[in-house]
């Protein structure tokens, strides 16, 4: 099955990616910039449902808007000050870092420019019903090692933010 | 109109890495410094899954590892940012001195 309008919900979820992606690091307030980064990672997962990949598109959802976010807005509950919003938002590097930034963008540029043939035209129809069980297949057979190392981190997370956030250890 | 190609994603992934960067390195508030990163994180979860399209199943595990690697960051970093602001009742990254001279 063919999709439909497959340019304009892509450059429609850019678009919103890339404008709420701005709005992330301009906004004074950090709320204001935590749901900008939620309009941004839901935008990503239409594009991973674009590019039939409904798996990570789910998990993008349920993790990072769903959990990582809350995170990230209790955190901004518990420490935010009134006093830093009338404060300057800029470091005093900012014209460095901005530069530095530019060249990276150059970089980037000319990469695309003249590497463009390298990427090949054509693209590899993956079946997209059996999307959530290959990448499971994947997991559990040849990804068994990396699998196993992510649980390790994830429990070694969990430790360090309780030690961190404790007050006397 | 032009098809949509993979050099379409790696563009726009470029630009939210360009974007993440940008906040990285000239915010002052610890909070979006953070989300910058996982700005830069999705950047590159957007280029795996882009070239998953061409190349197998590979890049989307490897997108789930990168999205498992963030919430373990965000978790640390969330951490350590209250361990800070207990101390020091203040979120600016450039007032985090207290390992200089």
């Amino acid at each position: 099955m063919n999709p439909v309008a497959t340019p304009f919900f892509f450059y429609l979820l850019s678009a919103m990616a890339l404008i709420s992606g701005v709005l992330v690091i301009t906004r004074k307030n950090p709320v204001h910039s935590a749901i900008a980064l939620i309009f941004t990672l839901l935008s990503l997962a239409g594009l991973y449902l674009m590019l039939y990949a409904p798996f990570v598109a789910g998990v993008q959802i349920i993790l990072y808007a769903g959990g990582i976010m809350v995170l990230f807005l209790f955190v901004i509950m518990l420490v935010s000050v009134s006093r830093v919003e009338r404060e300057s938002q800029f470091n005093k590097q900012w014209l460095v870092g901005i530069a530095a930034t530019a060249a990276l963008g150059v970089l980037f540029i000319l990469v695309y420019a003249k590497g463009k043939s390298v990427f090949p035209e054509r693209t590899v129809q993956l079946p997209e019903q059996l999307n959530t069980q290959q990448v499971a297949v994947w997991l559990y057979g040849t990804y068994m090692l990396p699998f196993e190392v992510a649980s390790l981190l994830l429990l070694v997370a969990i430790v360090g933010a309780v030690v961190m956030a404790k007050k006397r250890i | 109109m032009v098809p949509i190609t993979t050099l379409h994603y790696l563009v726009v992934a470029a630009a939210l890495f360009v974007l993440g960067t940008i906040g990285v390195l000239t915010r002052r508030n610890v909070v979006i410094i953070l989300m910058s990163i996982e700005l830069i994180l999705n950047a590159v979860n957007l280029n795996l899954v882009a070239f998953s399209r061409l190349y197998g199943l590979h890049g989307q595990v490897f997108a789930v590892f990168v999205i498992t690697d963030a919430a373990a960051e965000a978790a640390v970093g969330l951490g350590i940012l209250i361990a800070f602001f207990r101390n020091k009742e203040t979120v600016n990254m450039d007032e985090v001195d207290l390992l200089k001279w």
